[in-house]
């Protein structure tokens, strides 16, 4: 039982066998933190830096949740408040923190292709923690986890991935896992958010009407409107959004099925979904930030025995 | 090849241990039974369904262990993960640990380790089929042994079970 890789750095990277590995490996761990201890000692030789160059409060939390569960010791680092406010580039403030020891990088950047460089120029292992537009892998495997907790599989699931797919490293990461585990994906929401090619590139189908998006699908993972990406106007007004591509009670009851309802966090309640589709029994956002530390644990757990650095 | 139990004797030494784990535990209500993942399940199974036999219709609590990530070896190689299935507290109960061979001692070690996430038990045994004895790397002996054998290093025993391997017996390679 070993993955085919030494970091995370993206889903695009994994083969088939090593996602099944780490859904199985974090069932387990899913367990581990329903004991009344819910703590185990295997990284108690492990430290891992949580390096964030961008504002995150469920990927870190969750992170840092699972190292520690894992027993492993943690450091955090935050740009702002920083060296890097005085000009330090990223690989002297990772080779800085890895002269003290540190076995484990888990990164979040703006950049897209941060992680990747900085796998090439330092020994330990890295896991991606979301970058730039790219990918954000841990996500993606923990969707993936909430979708076969629920369905029972991935293989032949339909999985809508709904609005700001051009800006998302979430939307990327689950067509990349979703479409090697064997389930059907479909992108959905205003042309503007979504990059052409997408047919071409994935041989996914594109679809600008919500209702038939979500007539088609078993779930709908819905994404949230990055705001602080879009240096254009891309649509008119976030009420405008809302109201061609925003999911209500009143869209959902008319379907002919009961559908998933996913959301990555954090929610723009009232404008890519309502209150009342937020907070019903369809939605699983809050057990997939359940999953997600089962999840990260499984990634932290398998790269730390894949480690020659350790 | 060498048989060390044929089908029928670990037949009988399987009842005779669960025998004793009763005459020792009349009071049964505070006694748990654990297996220990992957391998001591088969063994504990059999233990688990001789006791009961005995004290039907009740039924003794009974949970499966898997001490992965409690052992002392996970970066010489990753172990394939097992279910753990222990749905009480073990707290002030008395447990015992059963696995089919007892040869270094560090996976009871690991489990003693992984047992205390579920609570303190009041008190904890070890029930083993096969005694590699003169083996032990931690100072672990076991309370209930179905037999005790002298084996060198190169040595490995192997414990065949009707579901997983056709036929029941224990064997020294």
């Amino acid at each position: 039982m070993q993955l085919s890789t030494k970091h995370l750095l993206g889903i695009r990277d994994l083969q088939a066998s090593d996602i099944q590995i780490i859904l199985d490996t974090a069932t387990q761990f899913k367990e581990v933190l329903q004991r009344p201890i819910k703590k185990v000692p295997t990284l108690r030789d492990v430290t891992i830096v949580n390096l964030f160059y961008e504002n995150s409060t469920r990927t870190r939390i969750s992170f840092e949740l699972a190292e520690k569960r894992l027993s492993a010791d943690t450091i955090n680092f935050t740009a702002s408040g920083s060296s890097v406010s005085k000009g330090e580039s990223l690989l002297d403030t990772v080779n800085n923190i890895l002269s003290m020891k540190v076995d484990m990088v888990v990164m979040r950047h703006s950049a897209s292709g941060a992680p990747h460089f900085l796998a090439k120029h330092i020994p330990a292992a890295i896991v991606n923690a979301g970058d730039g537009i790219n990918e954000h892998p841990t996500q993606a495997l923990l969707d993936a986890f909430s979708i076969r907790e629920n369905l029972g599989s991935l293989q032949g699931k339909k999985v809508a991935i709904i609005g700001d797919i051009m800006h998302s490293r979430v939307a990327l990461s689950n067509i990349y896992l979703l479409k090697k585990m064997g389930a059907e994906v479909m992108v959905a929401g205003p042309p503007t958010l979504i990059p052409i090619h997408m047919t071409e590139a994935f041989g996914i189908p594109v679809e600008y009407n919500l209702k038939k998006a979500l007539e088609w699908c078993d779930v709908a993972n819905v994404l949230r409107i990055q705001l602080e990406r879009q240096n254009q106007v891309l649509f008119s007004s976030l009420r405008e959004y809302s109201l061609a591509y925003g999911i209500n009670r009143r869209m959902l009851d008319s379907l002919s099925k009961e559908i998933l309802i996913m959301h990555p966090g954090p929610i723009n309640r009232g404008v890519e979904l309502d209150s009342d589709v937020a907070d019903s029994k369809q939605s699983i956002i809050l057990q997939q930030v359940e999953n997600g530390v089962a999840v990260r644990m499984a990634v932290l757990y398998l790269l730390a025995g894949k480690s020659t650095n350790l | 090849m060498k048989t060390i139990l044929t089908e029928k004797e670990l037949d009988i030494t399987i009842q005779r241990l669960s025998h004793q784990l009763l005459e020792n535990h009349l009071s049964y209500q505070d006694l748990v039974i654990i297996g220990i993942q992957p391998r001591g399940i088969f063994f504990s199974d059999r233990i688990v369904q001789q006791i009961n036999r005995q004290i039907a219709p009740e039924k003794i609590t009974y949970g499966k262990l898997d001490i992965t990530f409690y052992r002392d070896d996970v970066r010489q190689g990753l172990h394939t993960l097992n279910q753990t299935d222990i749905s009480f507290n073990v707290e002030n109960k008395t447990v015992v640990l059963v696995d089919d061979v007892l040869y270094t001692g560090r996976t009871i070690r690991a489990a003693m380790d992984a047992l205390l996430a579920f609570g303190r038990p009041a008190k904890v045994e070890l029930c083993i089929l096969i005694d590699r004895r003169y083996s032990r790397e931690v100072p672990i002996q076991a309370d209930y042994t179905g037999r005790s054998i002298d084996t060198i290093i190169t040595q490995k025993v192997k414990v065949l079970w009707q579901e997983r391997d056709g036929k029941e017996e224990v064997v020294l390679l």
